[in-house]
């Protein structure tokens, strides 16, 4: 059997397959298919300061291999978290990653010290969702706003820092090198590219915020690709996510320099991805004869 | 709330109407587990979302269930294109139901179109003391007026251009049924529009009523959030999720 264990940021993972945040709520709703055990760790619904309604409804949007979110961060916030979700997540044997999503710099701040000494084992900063007015994308989308908030929220907490990276922007790659400067211990990407539909018969978006995030297997060579550009680019680990639905894309995805993965859009589509993924990685590198799934990071050879 | 997902064995298929279909599926512990106004999250081959499409009959003891959908779109195309034999990835059952009274009560039951199907169990709960009210365009697009009947239902159909039962729309025969009787609960599945009018009605008559709700959904258990509807309950205006909250709710909680 392969060694599937992989270590990002100081924090090791029994395997590198992780949920992504939004796709998974703070599993509950999974756990009732397979233990939450099994996965190498769970990265839970973006988290704001306070309680977030969230946009108005219609939120999804299928696309040819894909779909569109408009979800705007509903959740029940920080608080929330630590007290009710926290104690019964991490008595679940996997490593637990809390996705903090503030839309000022001081609510991220706040929140990360409200989340210091917690059982939460590492941060991912999401500077990169679509979806919402304040915050969100607009910290992701230039290199000072993403170096400054990194820089506060780093000051702020002891945690394990990983920084959710946005590719709508010109160059993800200067966006990773500012969030490393300011002392990002990873970065994961990509979240989701921004899309729209309309309803040629109403003439009307399908989604009720006009645009949303896309998702889904028809990201994935873009998400493929500028993983490995920033893996390229700077020292710190990536996890890398967009589209993954299988474990020949999970493979590929880290061949391209992620250390771990993150599954999104593929639990909706198939609610064991996530476990079917990683048997397929191990069963790969069984038949490969690779003793580590660590052997297989960042070893394309480009041409 | 217990659910499961696999692949089972579609036992037969009817087309109950124009493009409407009626598939029975072998899944013994979905039948075992489920209740009126549940529904199944089907995957489409080719397709990244499921589609929810609600439980029209289930029975324990055979271990089927029964599901009846009409072609909206690509995926429904797709599910179209079953037949026996073939398989079926179902996740379900899923949502609420209906919260039944016992079934010496008397319910009636408002179904417009294909959100008919799912009243179906719910009649069969109450028996002889449902009354069905269904509604449909055309004579040609009637589906299940026998099943209703057989349920033991006194069944009332409507149409929109008169060429089965009463010319007009379930909520005129809704209205007027209430001049007579004064049913203990409504259970209704159907347009939006019709729903609202429904749960007016409802609302001036005072009887609890309980509508099924539809909305775009992606993980169909209640994770992503993405199947929102607006819904006033504890004082004030929030958003609730088809899947895990719903597809039922009470009628004067939803925000229409």
């Amino acid at each position: 059997m392969a060694d599937l264990r992989v270590e990002i940021a100081g924090v090791s993972f029994k395997n590198p397959v992780i949920p992504a945040s939004g796709a998974f709520g703070f599993g509950h709703e999974y756990e009732k298919l397979y233990p939450l055990s099994k996965l190498g760790g769970i990265s839970v619904k973006g988290m704001t300061l306070n309680q977030k309604d969230g946009n108005p409804p219609p939120r999804i949007a299928e696309t040819p291999m894909g779909m569109l979110n408009s979800v705007g961060l509903q959740n029940p916030g920080i608080d929330y978290f630590l007290e009710k979700e926290l104690p019964y997540l991490a008595g679940k044997e996997t490593r637990i990653i809390a996705n903090v999503a503030g839309s000022t710099v001081e609510d991220c701040v706040t929140m990360v010290k409200k989340i210091e000494g917690s059982a939460v084992d590492m941060i991912e900063l999401n500077i990169s969702c679509p979806n919402v007015k304040q915050g969100g994308a607009a910290f992701g989308t230039s290199c000072e706003s993403a170096a400054g908030i990194t820089a506060a929220v780093r000051k702020a907490t002891t945690k394990p820092l990983m920084v959710k990276l946005s590719p709508n922007v010109t160059d993800i790659t200067a966006i990773a090198k500012a969030v490393e400067s300011e002392g990002a211990d990873a970065v994961s990407l990509i979240n989701t590219l921004l899309g729209m539909r309309i309803d040629i018969n109403s003439r009307r978006p399908v989604l009720k915020n006009n645009v949303g995030g896309m998702s889904g297997p028809a990201v994935f060579p873009i998400a493929v690709r500028m993983v490995w550009q920033v893996a390229n680019a700077v020292q710190i680990p990536v996890v890398g996510m967009g589209g993954i639905s299988s474990a020949e894309d999970a493979i590929e995805m880290m061949m391209a320099g992620a250390s771990a993965v993150q599954v999104g859009a593929a639990i909706f589509t198939d609610p064991y991805a996530p476990v079917k993924i990683i048997d397929g990685i191990s069963s790969w590198l069984d038949c490969k004869g690779i003793a580590s799934v660590k052997d297989i990071v960042g070893t394309v050879q480009p041409w | 709330m217990s659910y499961q997902q696999g692949q089972f064995p579609v036992i037969s298929k009817a087309n109950l109407a124009k493009n409407i279909f009626d598939l029975t599926i072998l899944c013994p512990e979905i039948a075992a587990n489920t209740k009126p106004g549940q529904f199944v999250h089907i995957r489409v081959p080719g397709h990244i979302l499921r589609r929810p499409i609600s439980i029209a009959g289930f029975d324990a003891i055979k271990g089927t269930i029964r599901i009846i959908y009409e072609i909206r779109g690509e995926g429904t195309q797709i599910l179209a294109d079953l037949k026996a034999g073939d398989m079926i990835d179902i996740l379900g059952p899923l949502g609420n139901g209906y919260i039944l009274p016992e079934r010496e009560r008397r319910c009636v039951v408002v179904g417009g179109g294909i959100g008919v199907p799912p009243l179906l169990p719910v009649a069969e709960h109450f028996g002889a003391n449902a009354t069905a009210i269904l509604g449909f365009r055309s004579a040609q697009a009637a589906i299940l007026e026998k099943d209703f009947e057989k349920a033991g239902a006194k069944t009332i159909l409507c149409t929109d251009d008169g060429t089965l039962g009463q010319k007009g729309f379930v909520t005129n025969a809704l209205e007027q049924l209430l001049l007579s009787e004064c049913p203990d609960c409504i259970c209704a599945c159907g347009p939006l529009v019709m729903l609202k009018k429904v749960a007016e009605i409802a609302a001036a008559h005072s009887i609890p009523c309980q509508v099924s709700l539809e909305e775009r959904m992606a993980c169909g258990v209640g994770a992503c959030l993405g199947c929102a509807v607006q819904i006033r309950r504890e004082g004030k205006e929030q958003y609730l999720h088809v899947c895990k909250d719903g597809p039922v709710f009470y009628s004067e909680e939803v925000v229409f």
